[in-house]
């Protein structure tokens, strides 16, 4: 059962939402356990009605903690597993989402952004979720967020979502709002795309250890030996040596743990994070932003140029890890930095800290449920 | 015949209570360990395994001589 | 019956031992109950998995030489419902605290049964939340001194297994710590069953529950296990004891079958 027989004619005209499962499918995904939530339902229904043709998974579970609880149980059998929500079902998963981290299950999870805090605004857009995806369970980790600004780019980037998932052995959130979840586009089906698959272990029993690294490959990265597979793996949210047996007391091994989970991530910037960037060559103005913003963003900088303003335009698709490095490259060579976003403020600040004061930096903030519009980000370009 | 594993008995007595043909006494006597060892009456025992059954720790057990 | 050395050395890590549980904690002869029932089955342990939540109950996983998922508090039915949904080939247990089942996990523990997702969830119930050092929980008996009901608890506790029956779970079972022969018969059952089947074990914790419920040895801690408890059929001459056996059996269809037949009724 190929899944491209399931997915229908390669150019069609669909939701984000719906492009999301696309890119999910093509990508291996044969699990998904969700709940109900504005903007996101779109993904469970178009979940349950393909997988099953596709021999995969669906299940619509009590709650998103359960929904959360759920996948990463069907990845440790080996599955490519999703799960999808908004801000609400969002802070309901935090604590099993750092389980997922603690215990390297690969696993993604959409997030379609709409206006909070609380029950807020249910059917507009906002990008309130942006510190939380980074931040939003306890401790000390580091997490990958990937963020679409079209439609064809929600199904790209959740393939690259579980690619990097299975590769860094990370959950990795996709971040979208609700106008691009809800938004038709035509979207065109790639063909023979690179898939990555979690390294498993080849090694005897004997010799294994679920959480060693640096031998298979010289990676931060364990090799991953799924439910039964005869490797008797003990997993646990507690913190744990190599052999994953609870070792709550001992302070090097935790330790050990939290930096080699923090640097598999941070080591690996250069191959993690990408984002699109347009007129960078001769700038002294960059406009910065993501997600939906970024497309009226690019109009504004587009018609900038078309006045011989020499604005550059980025477009963050990783926003997590943040690349300190790349934005303090562009505070060198720009004058100032205008970053766009449909929040208080939050991306803003990072940027600033990158930038060190070598640059002017502006924000352009816009809550309430509207998506800037070209004109207002052309204002500040001037 | 039966062995305690002196290093995981915790001293609990549920074999003690368990054993219907009281093969096992208490010993009112702690070891290095401060824990209270059952006594093994090894003639009374029916190899009936409820000790072991009842034993939190793993640390009695019933085998052939 | 094989000897506990047998069963020590094929099914338990020995780097673990001894186990963290309190001396007279009963939580330790489920473990030995759901050893023996797996080797007297004759299962492939390397075709079972092992989920627990938080507690004491749930550390009984780490002590199995076998798969083992040691989740969130409250969370282990969700877990496990993705392992079992994901691979229908692995057998599920669940080890859940009364507090991890029916505080924090309430939700799950019902919808668990509501889908009929073939578990085997076995719920040690030691009236209290042991693991944080005694304070009250769902099944805590009325009148109980508690750290957090210090003058006594006043709310009504849940019958574990009464929920799980009223939920629809096919198999319901309960016994005592004081049980251990008829538990490993019923374990047996509750493995074979599919569908969800729910055993409930009431265990002591002495260093909690009872030291501050006035018994204070564990020998009237067992003797109270036996004395309280009634089977079914003669529950009607002592109401005021806890009923024990195999409470329920229904017939059911399980999930992970009916979503086979679903797939193969609809797939390309």
């Amino acid at each position: 059962m190929d899944v491209h027989d399931a997915l229908g004619p390669d150019e069609q005209f669909i939701q984000g939402d719906k492009a999301c499962v696309y890119g999910a499918l093509i990508a291996g995904c044969s699990f998904f356990a969700g709940y109900p939530i504005t903007p996101a339902t779109e993904i469970s229904e178009e979940m349950s009605r393909l997988l099953p043709k596709i021999g995969g998974v669906f299940m619509q579970m009590e709650d998103e903690i359960a929904s959360m609880g759920a996948i990463i149980g069907a990845s440790w059998t080996g599955r490519k597993t999703m799960t999808a929500t908004s801000g609400p079902g969002f802070s309901l998963m935090q604590e099993n989402i750092g389980y997922a981290v603690m215990t390297e299950t690969p696993c993604v999870i959409v997030d379609v952004q709409r206006g909070g805090p609380s029950t807020g605004q249910p059917t507009k857009p906002s990008q309130g979720d942006v510190m939380q995806a980074r931040y939003g369970s306890h401790g000390d980790y580091e997490i990958i967020v990937l963020c679409p600004s079209t439609v064809q780019e929600a199904l790209e980037l959740s393939i690259r979502a579980f690619n990097l998932s299975e590769k860094y052995r990370v959950p990795v959130i996709m971040l979208m709002e609700e106008s691009l979840g809800h938004m038709r586009e035509k979207i065109r089906i790639p063909h023979d795309i690179l898939i990555v698959n979690r390294d498993t272990v080849d090694i005897s029993y004997s010799h294994y250890k679920p959480f060693r690294t640096g031998y298979m490959h010289a990676t931060k990265i364990p090799e991953f030996a799924p439910f039964g597979s005869g490797y008797k793996t003990f997993i646990t949210g507690l913190t744990h040596d190599e052999d994953g047996f609870p070792s709550p007391n001992d302070v090097k091994v935790h330790a050990e743990l939290i930096e080699r989970l923090s640097e598999k991530i941070t080591e690996n910037i250069d191959d993690i994070f990408y984002a699109d960037t347009k007129y960078l060559e001769y700038a002294d103005t960059v406009v910065i932003s993501y997600g939906i913003a970024a497309r009226p963003s690019l109009s504004a900088v587009n018609r900038a140029q078309r006045t011989d303003r020499n604005v550059a335009f980025v477009n963050l698709n990783t926003l997590w890890p943040f690349n300190y490095e790349f934005i303090a490259d562009l505070s060198k060579q720009v004058e100032r930095i205008i970053v766009v976003e449909m929040n208080m403020g939050m991306i803003y600040h990072k940027i600033r800290e990158a930038a060190e004061g070598r640059c002017d930096v502006k924000l352009l903030r816009v809550v309430g449920g509207g998506v800037p519009t070209p004109k207002e980000i052309l204002e500040l370009i001037k | 015949m039966i062995r305690i594993n002196e290093d995981y008995c915790k001293g609990c007595g549920y074999c003690i209570l368990a054993c219907p043909t009281k093969a096992l006494k208490k010993s009112n006597k702690l070891n290095s360990r401060g824990i209270e060892v059952p006594l093994m009456e090894q003639e009374k025992c029916n190899k009936c395994h409820l000790c072991e059954l009842s034993c939190p720790d793993f640390a009695i057990i019933v085998e052939e001589e | 019956m094989i000897s506990n050395q047998e069963i020590f050395d094929k099914y338990i890590r020995k780097n673990m031992m001894p186990t963290i549980l309190c001396s007279g904690c009963g939580n330790g002869i489920v473990l030995n109950s759901i050893l023996r029932a797996i080797d007297e089955l004759g299962k492939d342990i390397d075709k079972m998995v092992f989920v627990s939540g938080i507690g004491c109950s749930s550390r009984l996983n780490s002590y199995i030489k076998a798969d083992g998922l040691h989740t969130t508090h409250g969370r282990p039915i969700a877990f496990a419902t993705g392992i079992k949904a994901a691979n229908p080939d692995l057998d599920v247990v669940v080890f859940t605290g009364d507090g991890d089942c029916a505080g924090i996990g309430g939700n799950h523990f019902i919808h668990g049964i509501r889908r009929n997702i073939d578990l085997t969830v076995i719920a040690l119930n030691n009236y209290n939340y042991g693991m944080t050092g005694g304070q009250a929980s769902p099944t805590t008996p009325y009148e109980s001194i508690t750290t957090t009901t210090q003058y006594e608890s006043f709310e009504h506790p849940f019958d574990l297994s009464k929920l799980a029956m009223a939920a629809g779970a096919p198999f319901v079972a309960r016994w005592t710590m004081a049980h251990p022969l008829q538990l490993l018969k019923t374990i047996k059952k509750g493995l074979a069953v599919k569908g969800f089947s729910f055993i409930e074990v009431l265990t002591a914790c002495p260093t909690s529950y009872w030291r501050k419920n006035h018994i204070r040895d564990t020998e009237s801690m067992y003797r109270w296990y036996k004395e309280n408890t009634v089977s079914a059929k003669r529950s009607e001459n002592e109401p005021e004891k806890i009923v024990i056996g195999e409470l329920q059996h229904l017939d059911k269809k399980e999930w992970t079958e009916q979503w086979t037949e679903l797939v193969e009724r609809v797939s390309l």
